[in-house]
């Protein structure tokens, strides 16, 4: 099939609106649009081709979203379509979307500082709970239910909470 | 019996798959202790931290088989090499012991991989640089992690300091070899797609000793090194941790979930 520049235009669109639906298996709350992993989406004579980054080395939901992208994509009647890993240059959660922080918060859990660096990725910077915003909060510990995230607590209101952890 | 690959000869694809190989058979090591841990946090933090290094191993497997370009996988290196085709160091095979032996060797692999991950973020190999700026933030954490429990047990009561003690004296003679460069790297060095381990050396002693001295622990003596891993001879133990992590792709070719 031969398709026009305008053709692939249309196609793009609807192929990045399918694919940027697609949500975290493990925090529902953020699509991967939100977090950053969505890279690129191309669509050529030879069908449609989506780029997403990997976002913790280990993360195991990155498989899942491949498969979920993949179904997104046939339900819009792209058929067999390519999910390719990108890897440089590498994620960062300074890429995750303003909404997608509002969103996490809503969801309970505390989203990462925007450009804190090392000193975030160890908790010293100031994280707000979730809950009721306080600042008087502590780590309660370094890791937690998953890879990106890690357990804390705030000393006002007394309730625990995920800290999503800068990267 | 499933049939061991055939592996072909390339500095890089060499290179790549050696650190692969310590980050895999480290990250094994620690999910051994799944459901194991003194404590709830801390078997969270083994498994995550074991789950990165994985992690790490898949990205740097991938690109191996892509630099090599036989067709092979990830899956294919993990599950399919014989034993004396790993490239790990000896430090990461060495068994779990107690905890104060995890975290000790937790411990001098991090300090090196913290700094290790730093200078490679600035290889010429684009893909090794990206890999690199995860790792090194991975490692950081775990070098925080482990370096606390280090001061603590050292510092601790007389039987943590013990066995504390211990783990340092016999784990330290493993850590050279993490600063072993092979000839053919030279040429990678040259081209600035990795970095010389012998110029880690320094600043991860100084790093290493400055904890171990608010530990109270004792450098032992001897500076002998043991070597062997890089090379692809190995103490018994990788063998007996092969033949688990292995087990279900040599019995059943194949297998999918
Ligand atoms: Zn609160």
């Amino acid at each position: 099939m031969v398709i026009t520049p305008a053709q692939a235009r249309d196609l793009r669109e609807v192929a990045w609106n399918a694919a940027a639906q697609v949500v975290d298996p493990e925090i529902p709350a953020l699509t991967i649009a939100d977090l950053g992993v969505l890279r690129d989406v191309v669509v050529t004579d030879q069908g449609v081709e989506v780029a997403i980054t990997p976002t913790y080395s280990g993360c195991p939901a990155m498989n899942m979203i491949a498969l979920e992208i993949e179904l997104a994509l046939e339900r819009e009647g792209f058929r067999n379509p390519v999910i390719r890993t990108v890897l440089s240059p590498a994620w960062t959660t300074d890429w995750m979307s303003e909404q997608g922080r509002q969103k996490l918060k809503e969801y309970g859990i505390a989203p990462p500082v925007a450009g804190g660096g090392r000193r975030a990725l160890f908790g010293e910077q100031e994280v707000a709970c979730p809950q009721c915003g306080s600042a008087n909060t502590e780590v309660l510990s370094e890791f937690g239910s998953t890879s990106c995230k890690a357990l804390w607590r705030c000393k006002s209101c007394r309730e625990p909470f995920d800290y999503f952890k800068c990267h | 019996m499933a049939t061991a690959i055939c592996i072909q000869n390339s500095a890089l694809f060499m290179y790549v798959l050696g650190r692969a190989d310590d980050a895999l058979i480290l990250g094994h090591r620690l999910s051994e202790w799944c459901g194991h841990a003194p404590m709830m946090e801390e078997d969270m933090a083994l498994a995550n931290m074991g789950l990165d290094l994985i992690g790490q191993a898949r990205e740097l497997y991938t690109y191996a088989a892509e630099v090599e370009g036989a067709g092979n996988d990830e899956d294919k290196f993990a599950y399919l090499r014989d034993v004396q085709h790993y490239r790990n160091v000896l430090l990461v095979e060495r068994p779990n012991g107690d905890f104060a032996q995890t975290m000790m060797r937790q411990f001098f692999y991090s300090a090196f991989a913290d700094c290790y991950w730093r200078a490679m973020m600035s290889s010429t190999d684009p893909t090794l640089a990206a890999i690199a700026a995860k790792s090194e933030k991975e490692s950081a954490y775990h070098l925080r992690h482990s370096s606390e429990w280090i001061i603590r047990l050292g510092d601790g009561t007389d039987e943590s300091h013990r066995r504390a003690q211990s783990a340092l004296n016999d784990l330290w003679p493993f850590t050279g070899e993490l600063f072993q460069a092979n000839p053919e790297d030279d040429a990678l060095f040259a081209g600035r797609i990795a970095v010389d381990p012998r110029g880690l050396l320094q600043p991860w002693t100084e790093n290493v000793t400055a904890i171990l001295r608010s530990a109270r622990l004792t450098l032992p003596q001897s500076q002998w090194m043991q070597k062997g891993g890089r090379s692809g001879q190995h103490s018994e133990h990788l063998g007996h941790l092969l033949s688990e992590l292995q087990s279900l792709q040599r019995t059943y070719p194949n297998a999918t979930w």
